[in-house]
């Protein structure tokens, strides 16, 4: 416990992130709290339980009308609310990465694919344009993209969805980031090029030993892929635990979600369904 | 076996160069639920979309309930017959009637009568109830959607309904309430599902048997039971059958 303590990279207490509506204030976020070291974390949670907005708030993404209070959000000795817009800028994509859903919208789609690595690699350190080029294919290698020099000139629209998430991690993980925010990062992707993107950077996590926070609602996924697993519930984190441990899980809604799956060889008609009680949501 | 509802022999649909049907067949009996797997760009969601009619097919038969039909035409009768229900219900629902105006459609064009407690009785048997009915689909969740668009396939009673990946946008709890409102309306209905997925977990649930779809092709048939005893032959199938167990860290 204790060397985790020392290489504690973000903490976080009591986030809440609401926004304003003409209806009244919607709280996405409500006091949520959670630490991090060197580990891979999973969020799991349904849509709208806050778990994108938790994973947003961290990275400084959030929606400049939306409010966020924490009583801390620190990451590696810097308070992440305190510090400037151009502190921020120096943060996100240098120490910390994201890589979201689909990208078909995170790439630009009017840049080849090699100069979008590039900008993003300039952006943070001064190397030289042949140095950055040659960063940029080590770097595709790495991702497991069998010809650098050719994806390199493509545009993001001539690769597939696979090799787009490639891309982005590619782009995400060049600068050596220490904590990794992956949100559904396999969700647009067929099941079959899903386990080849999670190989990839689950081996990545693992070799530069950086922190992991995935964002996800499969809770199947998450816990064969994590350490540990927060479940979230209508903006709050309902029940923490080792990914181990997930057939332990003391929470309804855990448990909950784990029986509604339908498993091949498991012969349930109907299907056990989820019974929200009210309590959950206080 | 029982005589097919539904048969399709050779089907061939292209877009232009592209092939997105090969040659594909495949039969459905009456009361029988299959389904079809495959990626995306495998082909199975047009072939659904060729059997409804939203696409034209170039060569091949098709015949439901005795019935041959071909190209995109399809006579009235044919949606008394067969009834499709989409992905994405946000999409598929019109955003400017009400639930009241979505069902009574379908009855109109029909010509059906007692119209009131027909549409009382498919809000009922939907699960969603009368409160419901005189509300536009924005003021619904994604599975009430959903609900609304399978109660609209089935007010016009028919033989078979076309699913075409219809929890794959909701989330895990809600679609064990659409799955179950399917498999109740097929029992009391005596319907037939032909049903598309990604998902080897939701398909093997739901069907008895299953058609592995890749690159325009069917590769190969398997009856649910053998996939759980892992007695099938093609090697693509057991690539999905991995995917679907989930990561694993070599």
């Amino acid at each position: 416990m204790t060397s985790a303590m020392s290489d504690r990279l973000l903490t976080v207490e009591d986030l809440r992130v609401s926004f304003p509506t003409r209806t009244g204030v919607i709280e996405a976020v409500r006091g949520v709290s959670f630490t991090l070291g060197r580990e891979r974390l999973g969020i799991v949670g349904e849509s709208g339980s806050g778990k994108s907005q938790t994973g947003r708030a961290i990275m400084g993404l959030t929606p400049k009308h939306a409010r966020i209070t924490a009583k801390t959000l620190n990451f590696a000795g810097r308070d992440l609310l305190e510090i400037s817009d151009k502190e921020r800028r120096e943060i996100r994509g240098k120490r910390i990465g994201m890589v979201l859903q689909d990208p078909k919208y995170s790439l630009n789609p009017v840049m080849p694919i090699g100069r979008q690595i590039i900008e993003t690699l300039k952006t943070h350190e001064r190397v030289s344009t042949s140095e950055a080029k040659a960063r940029t294919l080590t770097m595709l290698e790495a991702v497991q993209i069998r010809d650098p020099e050719r994806v390199f000139s493509l545009y993001p629209h001539e690769v597939s969805g696979g090799m787009g998430q490639r891309v982005m991690i590619a782009m995400m993980l060049i600068c050596g980031p220490e904590l990794l925010i992956a949100d559904e990062p396999t969700s647009a992707l067929d099941v079959t090029v899903q386990l080849e993107v999670l190989g990839i950077l689950d081996k990545l996590v693992a070799e530069r030993g950086m922190g992991l926070i995935f964002v996800s609602h499969d809770l199947r996924l998450v816990s064969s892929f994590c350490d540990r697993v927060l479940v979230m519930y209508a903006g709050r984190v309902v029940e923490e635990l080792p990914s181990a441990d997930l057939s332990k899980a003391q929470h309804p809604y855990t448990q909950g979600l784990l029986n509604c799956l339908p498993t091949i060889g498991a012969d349930r008609h109907p299907l056990p369904v989820l019974d929200r009680k009210k309590e959950w949501a206080l | 076996m029982t005589a097919s509802v539904l048969s399709v022999r050779d089907m061939v649909v292209s877009f232009d160069e592209f092939v997105a049907l090969d040659h594909v067949s495949i039969d459905v009996a009456a009361g029988e639920s299959f389904g079809i797997v495959g990626e995306s760009g495998s082909g199975k969601s047009t072939l659904l979309r060729a059997v409804a009619g939203l696409n034209a097919f170039s060569a091949g038969t098709l015949r439901i309930n005795g019935q041959s039909y071909s190209g995109r035409s399809r006579s009235k009768d044919f949606y008394r017959t067969v009834q499709m229900v989409f992905q994405d219900p946000y999409g598929s629902l019109h955003p400017r009637q009400t639930v009241d105006r979505l069902l009574l459609e379908p009855l109109a064009i029909h010509g059906f009568d007692n119209v009131d407690q027909r549409i009382m009785r498919a809000l009922d048997e939907v699960g969603l109830g009368s409160g419901f009915r005189f509300r536009y689909s924005h003021q619904l969740s994604g599975g009430q959607r959903q609900r609304v668009a399978i109660a609209r396939a089935l007010i016009l009673e028919p033989k078979v309904l076309l699913l075409d990946e219809p929890t794959s946008a909701l989330d895990a709890s809600i679609q064990a309430e659409i799955l179950n409102l399917l498999e109740q309306a097929r029992k009391d209905r005596g319907l037939t599902f032909v049903m598309v997925s990604h998902d080897l977990g939701v398909i093997s649930h739901m069907c008895e048997r299953l058609a592995v779809m890749k690159s325009g092709k069917v590769v190969e048939t398997v009856s649910a039971d053998a996939l759980e005893s892992r007695d099938f032959s093609a090697d693509y199938t057991r690539q999905l059958m991995t995917a679907s167990e989930g990561f694993r860290r070599v």
